[in-house]
C-alpha cells in the first residue's frame, strides 16, 4: 500500500521560506495569497503489513524519524488504489 | 584528560578539532567512528561540525541513529562531558540531550563569518575560565542555526542558568542585528540542566590559534580541561 505523509512546521514556528514564496507570488500579482507555509511530503510504499499495523507504524515512523516533534506536525493518508 | 572526537559520514570539522586538542592543547585525543560501539574510555566526547549524512531530512536527524550514539547517550546521562559544535549541537538537540530545535537561518542565507558571543554563564565546566559578560570572537558557518525553544522550555533554561552564550555586538550588547541567524533570545550555546553537556553553534576549534584571527575559542577547551583536572 502507498502512504502519503505531510510534514509541516507547527504554527508557533516562523517559516521564512514560506514567507519568501508568498512575497514572490505577490510580485507576480497573486495578491489574494494571504499566507504560505512550506512543508515536506513523504511517500512510503509498504508491503506485507496489515492496515491496522500500518496505521500504527506510520504514526511511529512520523514521530520518531520523519518529524522533529518540537517544531513539526504531520498528517497522513493511505492512498487507495484506483 | 582524554578527548574523543566522533566522526560521522559527512563530518568535516573533526580533524580541525583533533588538531587543536592534540597539537595546540597537547591533550590525549582519539577518533571515535560512529559505527563502533566504543568510547575508548574518553573523559569528554566532542561531536564536531560538518554535514553528517548530508543534513538529509534535517541536520543531525540521521546521525542520532548512529550505533555509537547509544554509548554517547549513556555516557552523557551518567554525567560524562559532551561538547556539540555546530552540527554536533544539532545532533544533541535531535537526540533530546539538549532541549529545543534548530530552524533555518531567519534570512535564509548560509552564514559564514566571525560573530561575537557573550558569556552568560561563566560557571559551567566549558566556560569557567571566562568572565560573565566576556565577549568572544568566534566564527560561525551554518544554514540552520536559528535556535528555537517553546516558551515553557525557555523559562526552564533561564531558571536553571542553562544559557551559556548569546550572540552580541563587539560591545557585548544584544541586538537584532547581532543575532545574525534569528535565534530565540540570541541564544548561541546552551547546557543541559546538569551542566555536563554543552552545545554551541560557533566553532571554537576555528578560533584557537591567533593565526586564524582569534584565540578566544581556546577558553572553552581550556575551561573543561581545567575543570576536569581540578
Amino acid at each position: 500500500m502507498k502512504v502519503r505523509i505531510l510534514v509541516s512546521l507547527k504554527d508557533i514556528v516562523l517559516d521564512p521560506q514560506g514567507q519568501t514564496v508568498k512575497n514572490a507570488l505577490h510580485t507576480l500579482g497573486y495578491d489574494f495569497v494571504k499566507d504560505v507555509r512550506q512543508g515536506k511530503v513523504f511517500e512510503l510504499e509498504l508491503e506485507g503489513i496489515s492496515r491496522d499495523e500500518a496505521e500504527k507504524a506510520i504514526v511511529e515512523i512520523s514521530d520518531k524519524v520523519l518529524t522533529n516533534p518540537i517544531i513539526e506536525k504531520f498528517d497522513w493518508q493511505i492512498l487507495e488504489k484506483k | 584528560m582524554k578527548f574523543g572526537v566522533v566522526i560521522f559520514p559527512g563530518s568535516n570539522c573533526d580533524y580541525d578539532t583533533l588538531y587543536i586538542l592534540k597539537e595546540v592543547l597537547k591533550q590525549k585525543t582519539v577518533i571515535l567512528w560512529h559505527k563502533e560501539h566504543n568510547l575508548k574510555n574518553v573523559d569528554c566526547v566532542i561531536l564536531p561540525g560538518g554535514f553528517s549524512y548530508g543534513d538529509y531530512l534535517r541536520s543531525g536527524a540521521i546521525a542520532k541513529f548512529s550505533p555509537l550514539m547509544q554509548e554517547v547517550k549513556e555516557f552523557a546521562l551518567k554525567g560524562g562531558f559532551v561538547l556539540g559544535i555546530c552540527n554536533g549541537f544539532q545532533v544533541l538537540l535531535e537526540l533530546g540531550l539538549l532541549p529545543g530545535a534548530m530552524l533555518r537561518n531567519k534570512n535564509l542565507k548560509f552564514l559564514c563569518q566571525f560573530v561575537r558571543i557573550r558569556v552568560e554563564n561563566e560557571k559551567s565546566p566549558f566556560s569557567q575560565k571566562t568572565r560573565k559578560g566576556q565577549v568572544l570572537k568566534i566564527p560561525i558557518a551554518h544554514f540552520d542555526g536559528n535556535y528555537f525553544a517553546p516558551p515553557e522550555t525557555l523559562q526552564e533554561l533561564k531558571k536553571n542558568n542553562q544559557v551559556v552564550f548569546r550572540y552580541c555586538d563587539s560591545d557585548g550588547q544584544l541586538s537584532e542585528e547581532a543575532n545574525v541567524n534569528g535565534s530565540v533570545e540570541s541564544i548561541a550555546g546552551l547546557l543541559n540542566k546538569e551542566g555536563n553537556i554543552m552545545g554551541m553553534m560557533p566553532h571554537p576549534e576555528r578560533a584557537s590559534e591567533l593565526l586564524l584571527g582569534s584565540e578566544d575559542g581556546r577558553d572553552i577547551f581550556e575551561s573543561v580541561i581545567d575543570y576536569f583536572e581540578s
